[in-house]
């Protein structure tokens, strides 16, 4: 019988053309406004590593002012100072640690036509490539060693290697940053972690570093935070010397930590190291040491924008009114059929029959409803994309995949189905009689 | 095989009470031709209505086959419907957007059959009604006669065992009526009950008995008339 209903939805769709033009226009209009906010949330919201966020934490330790905390109500720093950075880095407590810090070089390509472009580079240390998965085109990164040996090594993205080397493998030559010469040992494959977790106080939604080089060659060149640094006591005077002793926060740290009790004892480490560092003067306020997994620290730094929520609602709302519009449509649809119905009951079709071929012809609508709002998902996504084409990230929260494809489909259905429950059950309540007496 | 008795059927709204079967008592046997006339509003079609179980009786007793109607569920009432019940209607009553294959097929797509038999018992339906040649034209595609033809066809294909006709050349001119009635008594040779309501004395004396409604009951004095033994005596 499905094949049967299949044809009678096709019929009748066919029989009804305006109704039906509209109906599937109201459902798609709907969804097309509702899954484009939901693509921007789902993006925004996305956990960008999801087989291991669990294991991954950010840290913090609460090096503040004792005279107000970093932010109400009791907020540690976001980010740690060089001297908390490299200790707690060098202790290895972890399974993998981390540090890093974002800073703008300049390339000058070998070709002599080409003129030097600025890039964003990330200093870091070699656990960075196992520790969050980065996947390699060619080479891999560097280890401990070349930390330790200071070596002006490089990691290329795959978008900065097309750029330089026409997506060749580079591994092996050597590229000019700031006058100095980096011998390329690794470049990525695609990776556009979104939002970008590891250095959520920069450009949430933008793009990875495009060259990534040790944090020891980064603070050998003296080369400062291109991101946020913030003080709450004054640099005293000393240059970069100086600025590395200071109690400003400008590096982050990850570690990897396999379960509860490693976390616990690493918790426990942070507390130990704070107190030591208290009864060297610094650290003047209570012990505040936290450690967040990605999700978590997500959250804290209120990765989704208030308004995207706001905005969401309002697509809900207007999906809703979409429905409401649709519920009339095939009222007036179902009621323009009840001679058909009523012929169909005396036929000996029982109500459940007319619920089950009623429910597939929705069903077809909400397919058709949902097929026309992917077209308008994706050109409301096209619409916010140009909208705010200023901002470089914006590219990265307008992508459609297939899970939002699916999902738009099956709201689509859904929201048809819901349609279509009173109509129904309005036309499964006709007196067969009523309807055939009319001559 | 369909015994109504005492049945009364009650339209209410809120300030109105209409009663449009009174105490409707009727016995009709299997194989019978049975017209029912009266004047307008008499309740021929309440009555019609209720013995193919697309009303409900507000009182009384309604045996089908030996069984009580009343205890039924919809699926129960549907399934007797399929299977037991033929209806032809004055206004043919059928789909314009399906072609006569397939509105005779609807019965059969409810009654559970598989292709070859539906396709076999359409095709032997639409021999029947004299139009096999043309199983994909369309009802507007046929005249008033060719249309009512589709829809005796349709009533007939799931092989019931009664036949259920209101007005049934009503839309159609007397050349056309003859050649429905012509099939009507053909149908009934072959053993079908037929009920027949119709306001045209012609067509009701060519049934083998007539009811005579008026006021919601079958009416008293005599009035109930055996035509063929009428005829024959």
């Amino acid at each position: 019988m499905f094949r049967y209903y299949l044809k009678l939805g096709a019929l009748s769709i066919r029989a009804n053309p305006a109704l039906s033009t509209l109906m599937v226009a109201a459902i798609g209009i709907g969804i097309g406004a509702c899954m484009t906010i939901v693509t921007i949330n789902y993006i925004m919201a996305g956990n960008p590593i999801p087989h291991k966020s669990d294991q991954l934490f950010h840290v913090q330790v609460d090096n503040w002012d004792p005279t107000q905390p970093y932010e109400e109500p009791n907020e540690p720093p976001e980010q740690m100072t060089y001297l908390d950075a490299t200790a707690l880095h060098a202790a290895g407590r972890a399974h993998r640690q981390v540090i890093g810090y974002k800073t703008m070089r300049v390339i000058e390509p070998a070709d002599e036509d080409s003129t030097p472009f600025q890039i964003e580079a990330r200093a870091t240390t070699a656990d960075f490539f196992s520790m969050f998965d980065v996947p390699f085109a060619y080479g891999s990164g560097w280890d401990k060693s070349a930390d330790d040996a200071v070596e002006r090594v490089a990691v290329l993205t795959a978008v900065l290697n097309e750029q330089l080397f026409g997506g060749e493998n580079s591994v092996g030559k050597n590229l000019v940053v700031n006058g100095e010469s980096y011998q390329i040992i690794g470049v990525l494959a695609k990776w556009t972690p979104i939002p970008k977790f590891y250095d959520l106080n920069n450009n949430t939604y933008g793009h990875p570093a495009q060259m990534f080089m040790p944090f020891s060659v980064a603070i050998a060149r003296e080369l400062y935070s291109s991101g946020n640094t913030n003080c709450w006591k004054p640099v005293g005077d000393g240059g970069f010397e100086a600025f590395l002793a200071s109690e400003c926060i400008w590096f982050q740290m990850w570690v990897e930590l396999q379960n509860e009790s490693e976390k616990e004892a690493y918790l426990q480490f942070l507390d130990a190291y704070v107190t030591e560092q208290k009864a060297l003067g610094r650290f003047p306020r209570p012990l505040n040491n936290r450690l967040s997994n990605v999700e978590e620290w997500m959250d804290i730094n209120e990765v989704v924008d208030e308004d995207v929520g706001v905005l969401l609602g309002l697509a809900i709302l207007f999906l809703i009114v979409c429905l409401l519009n649709t519920i009339g449509l095939l009222l007036a649809k179902v009621m323009r059929r009840t001679k058909d119905t009523s012929l169909r009951r005396a036929l000996g079709a029982h109500r459940a029959a007319l619920v089950y071929q009623y429910v597939i012809e929705a069903g077809m609508i909400g397919i058709a409803g949902g097929l026309l709002g992917i077209v308008f998902t994706w050109l409301g996504l096209r619409g916010i994309e140009n909208l705010y084409n200023e901002y470089d990230f914006i590219e990265n929260l307008v992508e459609m995949d297939w899970v939002i494809v699916m999902a738009a489909v099956g709201l689509a259905i859904v929201s048809a189905l819901a349609a279509a429950l009173y109509p129904t059950w309005r036309a499964c309540n006709i007196t067969p009689a009523s309807q055939l007496r009319i001559q | 095989m369909l015994q109504m008795n005492n049945v009364s059927k009650v339209y209410r709204t809120d300030t109105v009470e209409t009663h449009a079967l009174r105490e409707f008592s009727l016995t009709v046997d299997e194989g019978e031709f049975v017209s029912v006339t009266g004047p307008s509003g008499s309740g021929k079609t309440t009555f019609l209505n209720i013995a193919g179980l697309l009303e409900e009786l507000s009182s009384g007793a309604y045996e089908l086959d030996g069984r009580d109607i009343s205890s039924l569920n919809d699926r129960e009432r549907s399934r007797v419907r399929n299977e037991k019940i033929g209806f032809i209607f004055q206004s043919f009553n059928l789909m314009p957007e399906l072609n006569i294959f397939d509105n005779v097929d609807v019965p059969l797509r409810y009654r559970g059959f598989n292709t070859a038999e539906r396709k076999k018992r359409i095709m032997e339906g639409l021999e029947m009604v004299g139009l096999a040649s043309r199983p994909r034209h369309y009802p507007a595609q046929l005249s008033g006669g060719q249309q009512q033809r589709v829809a005796i066809a349709r009533a007939l294909a799931g092989e019931p065992r009664f036949l259920l006709a209101d007005e049934p050349t009503g839309n159609l001119d007397s050349h056309m009526a003859d050649s429905v009635m012509s099939l009507l008594h053909e149908i009934n040779s072959t053993g079908t009950t037929i009920i027949m309501v119709t306001h045209e004395l012609e067509l009701a004396t060519q049934a083998k008995r007539n009811i005579f409604v008026r006021d919601g009951h079958v009416s008293a004095g005599g009035q109930e008339i055996h035509l063929a033994a009428a005829a024959n005596g």
